[in-house]
């Protein structure tokens, strides 16, 4: 893959300045916005996300048509006394999601952070205006920094960022979830410091590319990568270090929480994966990437069932989040080629890429509909949602089309990650996580449905809406959704590892027969597990069907509700800090004893 | 033992001592102030490595000097910005307290939009 060629490396390649601009107009518009003030704010951003999303597609373009990863050195020094940003396929595609999803946000909420003429100027959307371009620059920082410690500045970056946007609003419970989500994430970065001082100390340089080179397996690297990996995943919120996430993404103004549970916890994940593939792909080993995949796995169980016994909206999505995070960690063992003994750059990698890009668009949907529907009733009980389907059909649509992004209906992004998946599973003889893949696909179906068959109830009388919905609202997040949807479709062997018996014909009515199963065994445990009310009973034969599974359903109810109690346990800062210890030392056993 | 091994012990203490309270003391305050310890030792650390890379008459390596420079600031940014959290907790609840976290009370009324 991209660091191949040795002498890319040491110089600024032609279209090098684009990387540079990239951070620098989002850095500007903070500053502009900061010091013009007002109304000005929100111009400046709107001045600002065109440009930013420009310079995108051009680092796509150049890229494409260089065809080796573009660099930057700044100042002109070499990297081990210089800094170097670095551009390969991953960063751009990610580059590119992150100026899609920020510009579609951008539009949202347009409505909600407003200050119209005459009015006082509010704190809101000031900060949230300004954060947001933040945001932005400290994620290409992450997907372009080409050092560990201009990674670790970029990941504070993206942090400090996000958490004044949960508390936006200023209640008390958000403040709360704000705190603890900065106290989690600071104890995740402090691991993450120690390790690149670990590192330092043995190799004398933090450049990824000579950092590569250097690395072999001795007892303070493979410390420094299990520290580094566990201060991460507290970041990413990997089960069972996800204390801080439902609270923080559930309860954040809907146009944060889309970039919340889009964006911000990529930027963890994409060095996670700079780490593991590119800076040391020999090192941890088989064991260590079956056990970050287990807790993926756990991830998908877990987030999946608390999702299903949800009576919230934005708390089933904030648990779906969780469960589409544990989704992403299958690459890992799934890349690993026993052969030589390290992580390939091929179609896992690239499975798990295409699995958040899709995840982040589906996801900013989802959310943005949620919030929506929230605006228009008043509320988000899922058991109140009947005839919102109705008043709302966007928003549901978009929702729903979200939805069907994720669960991998063809031709979405999903669909084409899960074939990526699936086909390295077999090509690894891991059938194993084929298992785990499929029932991603099954879990993820049943919480969807159960929030569209709610939302598509017919109600008693019409729902009034609170407040009239614009439609531009509404077209933003259907516009991600469809986004999410169409990814198949795009030409990502420009950009991404994909091997050569790609999957292709999306359309095919075998692919769309291969989707529908995982569909219907979700509606099946979405009967089971789903929350019902009353209205079950409305629908055609909604009783026989009550004594039918009623119990089956009992009994699943009752392991639901075990998890449910567990995850409340792992979610107690004492259990969660000791989680974290304990992964810690896990990782670092498993990738000693491998040694 | 060296001063290197000396100050690196120190550091190992400082980090295990910010963990420690990190995790197990319940008050927010608390928690800010085991984050600086925790962060100290990292620093400390960060001088230890400096010393031992230390070669040709240098006293030490500059690049850890200047991470820590770095690095010192993210911290104390880190903990303006915790600090400044906690009092608008304390001024809108009257209590800092990080418990009661069930999700269902985490947003019974977000404002959705």
């Amino acid at each position: 893959m991209p660091h191949s060629a040795p002498g890319l490396d040491a110089v600024t390649t032609m279209g090098g300045f684009l990387l540079v601009l990239s951070l620098v107009v989002p850095v500007a518009g903070v500053l502009v916005a900061f010091v013009a003030g007002g109304r000005h704010v929100e111009r400046v951003a709107f001045a600002t996300m065109p440009l930013g999303f420009a310079i995108a597609v051009a680092i796509l373009i150049a890229l494409w048509r260089t065809g080796g990863p573009l660099a930057y050195l700044l100042g002109g020094w070499t990297p081990p006394l210089g800094v170097a940003l670095r551009a390969d396929g991953l960063s751009a595609v990610m580059m590119m999601t992150t100026a899609v999803v920020i510009c579609a946000v951008g539009v949202f909420a347009h409505v909600d952070f407003r200050t119209p003429p005459g009015s006082v100027e509010a704190r809101a959307p000031f900060a949230f205006w300004i954060l947001l371009l933040g945001i932005w620059g400290a994620l290409n920082t992450v997907f372009l920094g080409g050092d560990l410690f201009t990674l670790y500045v970029a990941l504070e970056l993206v942090t400090f960022a996000a958490v004044p946007l949960v508390c936006l609003d200023g209640r008390a419970e958000t403040l709360q979830a704000a705190l603890r989500y900065l106290l989690f994430a600071l104890l995740g970065s402090a691991l993450y410091l120690v390790g690149t001082a670990l590192l330092y100390g043995a190799y004398g340089t933090l450049d990824i590319v000579l950092l590569s080179h250097r690395v072999h397996a001795e007892p303070a690297t493979l410390v420094a990568a299990a520290l580094m990996t566990v201060g991460l995943l507290a970041k990413t919120a990997l089960f069972p270090l996800h204390l801080w996430l439902p609270p923080a993404h559930a309860g954040a103004p809907a146009a944060a929480s889309a970039v919340l549970s889009a964006l911000v916890v990529k930027g963890s994940f994409f060095i996670v994966v700079r780490l593991w593939f590119d800076v040391m792909p020999g090192l941890p080993g088989f064991a260590a990437a079956q056990l970050l995949a287990a807790f993926g796995a756990a991830a998908i169980v877990f987030g999946s069932v608390i999702a299903l016994r949800q009576e919230r909206l934005k708390l089933v999505i904030a648990y779906s989040t969780l469960a589409q995070i544990g989704y992403l960690f299958l690459m890992f063992p799934l890349a690993f080629d026993p052969g030589s003994a390290s992580l390939q750059s091929g179609g896992a990698l690239t499975g798990g890429m295409l699995q958040a890009i899709s995840h982040a668009t589906a996801k900013a949907a989802m959310f943005m509909a949620a919030g929506l529907i929230y605006a228009g009733l008043g509320q988000d009980r899922i058991a109140g949602l009947a005839g919102v389907g109705r008043a709302l059909p966007m928003s549901v649509l978009a929702f729903a089309l979200g939805g069907v992004a994720l669960i991998g209906v063809p031709p979405s992004g999903a669909y084409l990650a899960k074939e990526l998946l699936l086909q390295a599973a077999v090509e690894a003889k891991q059938w194993w996580w084929t298992v785990v893949i499929q029932a991603g696909g099954i879990f993820t179906s049943s919480y969807v449905l159960v929030v569209l068959a709610h939302a598509l109830l017919p109600a008693g009388e019409p729902v009034r809406l609170r407040v009239a919905v614009p439609l531009y609202q509404e077209a933003a997040a259907l516009a991600l959704a469809l986004c999410s949807l169409l990814l198949g479709l795009v030409p990502w062997e420009a950009f991404l590892p994909v091997p050569r018996s790609i999957p292709s014909y999306p359309l095919a009515l075998e692919a769309l027969a291969n989707a529908l199963w995982p569909i219907l065994a979700g509606g099946l445990l979405a009967i089971v597990l789903g929350r019902w009310g009353p209205q079950l009973m409305h629908i055609p034969f909604g009783k026989v069907l009550v004594a039918i599974v009623g119990p089956a359903r009992r009994t699943v109810l009752a392991l639901g509700g075990m998890l449910e109690q567990v995850d409340g346990m792992l979610r107690q800062w004492p259990a969660a800090g000791l989680s974290l210890l304990v992964l810690a030392i896990l990782f670092g056993a498993v990738m000693l004893a491998a040694r | 033992m060296s001063a290197a091994t000396v100050f690196g012990l120190c550091a190992a203490v400082a980090v295990g001592l910010g963990l420690y309270g990190l995790i197990v003391n319940p008050q927010p305050l608390r928690k800010i102030l085991a984050f600086n310890l925790l962060g100290s030792g990292v620093f400390l650390f960060f001088g230890v490595v400096a010393r031992r890379g230390a070669a040709a008459g240098f006293g030490g390596d500059p690049v850890p000097q200047a991470l820590v420079i770095t690095g010192i600031v993210v911290a104390f940014s880190a903990t303006a910005l915790a600090v400044a959290l906690l009092l608008r907790l304390f001024q809108a609840t009257n209590s800092a307290t990080l418990r009661a976290d069930a999700p269902a009370s985490a947003g019974n009324d977000p404002t959705g939009a």
